[in-house]
C-alpha cells in the first residue's frame, strides 16, 4: 500500500523466470491457506445450510440444503445486522475524524524531527501491545454505574438518574471508535508522509486560504490514505463483538452481529444459524469493499 | 509563507489531548496493577507491590499467561516463515496466477475474525478433530500470515534491485545472492513482522474462543473475568507485556530515527 511506486517499478524489472523455486516458495503457504482458509469457508457454506434431525439432542444437524435458514436469519436477527453496520460506520467516520489530525501532525508538522516522529508514532501504536480486553474493561470502569462520570453527568442534569452509560449505544460505539484508532491513523500517516508540502506553498502564494488549501489539495491527495484506513476499521468492527458484549460496554440492547454469531455458535449451538450469519457477513463485506474500492479508484490497494 | 496550518497552536494541542485520550486504557492498566485486592472489592483499595511480586500467587492467570506465550511464538515462527516465502515469490517470481495468488493472500485481511473463528471451527468439527492447543495454534497461524505477507512485501518493496544484480554481475550463484545480499536486507521487515504477528495472535480473543474448546488462554481468562472485575494480577502481566513491547519498538524506531538524524546531518 505505502510504496505502489516502488512495487510497480520492481515488477517491470527484476522479475525472476524460475518456475520451480516460485512454486517452492508459495507451495507450504498456499496449502496451509488452502486447507484452514479456502476449506474453512465451504464447510460454513454447507453447515449453513444443514437441517435439524428429528428427535436429535442439541447441536445435532445433517446435511442438507435449508436455503431457509438464510430467511431465517435475516428476519431473527435483522435489528442486529442493521445495527451492525450503523455502529461500524458510525464508529468508523469518528476514528478518521480524530486521526485525521493526529496523522497530519506527525506526517506534517513534525517531518522535521525525526525523533519526535518516531516517539509520537510509538505512542499511536502502543495501545496495541496493552490488551485489548483490559483497555476496553478500562473504558468499562469509567463508564460503571458509580463512576466518577456517570456522578457528574447526574448531578449536573445531563443524564436522568435511571439511565446508565454503560450498556447503551454511546459506550459501545465510544469502545468501538478508542479500539479502532490506531488502525485509521496508521495508513493516514503512510499516506500522508509522502505529501509534497511545497504544494501546500504554491495553494498559499497563490492567495488560497488555508482551508480551501486543505479542502482541495492536501484532502483529495490523501484520498487512498482514508480508502486503506476506513478498510483496516470498518471490516473488523463490523465483526466485533468484544466491545459490545455485555461483558464489556454493552448490554441486549446493543448486541451486534458478531455476538449473534458468538451466542449461536458457542452457547446456543444452533450451528447452521451461525454459519449463514458469517456467510451473509462476509458477502456483504466482499460486494461493499469492492464497490469502495471501485468508487475511490485505489484498485491497487491489494 | 507556511501559513497552511489551523492556527499555531490549536493542532499540537488537539494532538496532545487526543494522546491522552489514547494513553487512558494503559495508564489505568498501569495503576490499578498495584491495587491492593484484600476486600475484593471494586474501585481503589490501597497501593501494594503484592502482585507484582506474586503475580502466580494466582496460578490461573498465570497458567493462562504461559499458554498465551506458548501459542504466539509457536504461531509466530511458522506465519514468519510461511509469510516471508510467499512475500518474495509474490514480488520477486513471475508465475501463471499471479493476481489469483495476491487475492488469496489479501482475503484472510478482508475477513472478520468472526467469520475465520466459526469457519475454523465448523471445519474441525465436520472433520472430528477435537478443539485444543492445536487448533488454537493453526488459528493463528492463519489470521497472522496474512500480515506478515503485507509487512515483507513492503520491505521487500524498498530494496533496490541493483543489490542483487550486482551480487550476480560478480557471478554469485543465486543462493549466495540471496543469503549475503537479499536476506540481511529483508531482516528488519521480517522482524517487525514476527514483532506484528506476536502481538496480534497474543491478543487474539475472537479465534480462540471458536477454537479453543476448554483450553484456557490469557485474553479467555480476562474476557471471562471482566464480568465481576479483573484481578489485579492480570493488570501486572498486561502492563509487564506492554513495557516489554514498547521497549523493543522504541529501540528499533529511535534507532532509525538517529541513523536518519545523522544522514541528515551529514548531508
Amino acid at each position: 500500500m505505502a510504496t505502489q511506486a516502488a512495487v510497480k517499478k520492481a515488477q517491470t524489472t527484476g522479475k525472476i523466470q524460475n518456475p520451480r523455486v516460485a512454486l517452492l516458495l508459495l507451495l507450504p503457504g498456499i496449502f496451509y491457506l488452502g486447507l484452514f482458509f479456502i476449506t474453512p469457508f465451504a464447510s460454513l457454506i454447507t453447515t449453513s445450510l444443514q437441517a435439524p434431525v428429528l428427535g436429535g439432542g442439541i447441536g445435532v444437524y445433517q446435511p442438507g440444503l435449508e436455503f431457509g435458514n438464510y430467511l431465517f436469519v435475516v428476519s431473527e436477527y435483522l435489528d442486529q445486522i442493521i445495527r451492525s453496520f450503523i455502529y461500524a460506520t458510525l464508529a468508523t467516520l469518528l476514528a478518521l475524524a480524530i486521526s485525521y489530525p493526529i496523522a497530519y501532525f506527525i506526517a506534517v508538522k513534525a517531518r522535521n524531527k525525526p525523533v519526535l516522529q518516531a516517539l509520537l508514532l510509538t505512542l499511536v501504536i502502543a495501545p496495541f501491545f496493552i490488551s485489548f480486553l483490559l483497555r476496553t474493561f478500562a473504558w468499562k470502569q469509567v463508564f460503571g454505574q458509580n463512576s466518577w462520570l456517570s456522578n457528574v453527568l447526574r448531578d449536573s442534569g445531563l443524564m436522568a438518574d435511571d439511565q446508565f452509560l454503560l450498556g447503551s449505544s454511546f459506550a459501545v460505539v465510544f469502545g468501538l471508535t478508542y479500539n479502532f484508532i490506531p488502525f485509521m491513523t496508521l495508513p493516514l500517516y503512510t499516506n500522508l508522509e509522502r505529501l509534497d508540502t511545497a504544494l501546500l506553498e504554491a495553494g498559499s502564494d497563490l492567495y488560497a486560504k488555508p482551508a480551501s488549501t486543505f479542502w482541495k489539495v492536501t484532502f483529495p491527495l490523501s484520498i487512498p490514505g482514508i480508502t486503506s484506513g476506513t478498510l483496516l476499521t470498518f471490516i473488523p468492527i463490523a465483526g466485533d463483538y468484544v466491545t459490545a458484549s455485555g461483558n464489556f460496554l454493552g448490554s441486549p440492547n446493543t448486541s451486534m452481529l458478531g455476538n449473534v454469531i458468538e451466542a449461536n455458535y458457542i452457547t446456543i449451538q444452533d450451528f447452521p444459524s451461525a454459519s449463514a450469519l458469517s456467510v451473509l457477513l462476509m458477502a456483504a463485506i466482499v460486494v461493499l469493499v469492492s464497490i469502495y474500492i471501485r468508487r475511490t479508484g485505489t484498485e491497487d490497494l491489494l | 509563507m507556511t501559513r497552511f496550518s489551523l492556527g499555531k497552536y490549536l493542532l499540537p494541542t488537539y494532538v496532545f489531548l487526543a494522546f491522552i485520550f489514547l494513553m487512558f486504557p494503559i495508564a489505568y492498566t498501569f495503576v490499578f496493577s498495584f491495587n491492593d485486592p484484600f476486600k475484593n472489592t471494586p474501585g481503589w483499595q490501597g497501593f501494594t507491590f503484592d502482585n507484582w511480586t506474586g503475580v502466580c500467587n494466582n496460578e490461573a492467570v498465570c497458567e493462562a499467561f504461559g499458554n498465551s506465550v506458548l501459542i504466539a511464538v509457536t504461531a509466530t515462527i511458522v506465519s514468519t516463515i510461511l509469510g516471508t516465502m510467499l512475500a518474495i515469490a509474490v514480488t520477486r517470481y513471475e508465475f501463471k496466477f499471479r493476481s489469483a495468488t495476491n487475492l488469496l493472500l489479501f482475503l484472510p485481511l478482508a475477513t472478520p475474525e468472526v467469520v475465520m473463528g466459526a469457519g475454523l471451527a465448523a471445519q474441525f468439527f465436520n472433520v472430528g478433530i477435537p478443539r485444543g492447543m492445536g487448533t488454537i495454534i493453526v488459528g493463528h497461524i492463519l489470521f497472522t500470515l496474512s500480515f506478515v505477507v503485507v509487512t515483507v512485501k513492503a520491505r521487500i518493496a524498498t530494496l533496490d534491485p541493483k543489490l542483487e544484480e550486482a551480487g550476480r554481475d560478480l557471478y554469485a550463484p543465486p543462493a549466495q545472492v540471496f543469503m549475503r545480499v537479499t536476506f540481511p536486507l529483508l531482516l528488519p521487515g521480517i522482524m517487525a513482522a514476527a514483532l506484528l504477528s506476536l502481538a496480534l495472535s497474543f491478543d487474539d480473543y475472537i479465534v480462540t474462543a471458536f477454537n479453543s474448546g476448554t483450553e484456557i488462554t490469557f485474553p479467555k481468562y480476562v474476557y471471562a473475568a471482566a464480568l465481576r472485575g479483573i484481578p489485579p494480577e492480570a493488570n501486572v502481566i498486561g502492563s509487564a507485556v506492554f513495557f516489554f513491547a514498547i521497549g523493543l519498538v522504541l529501540v528499533f524506531q529511535l534507532g532509525g530515527a538517529l541513523k536518519r538524524k545523522r544522514h541528515a546531518k551529514l548531508k
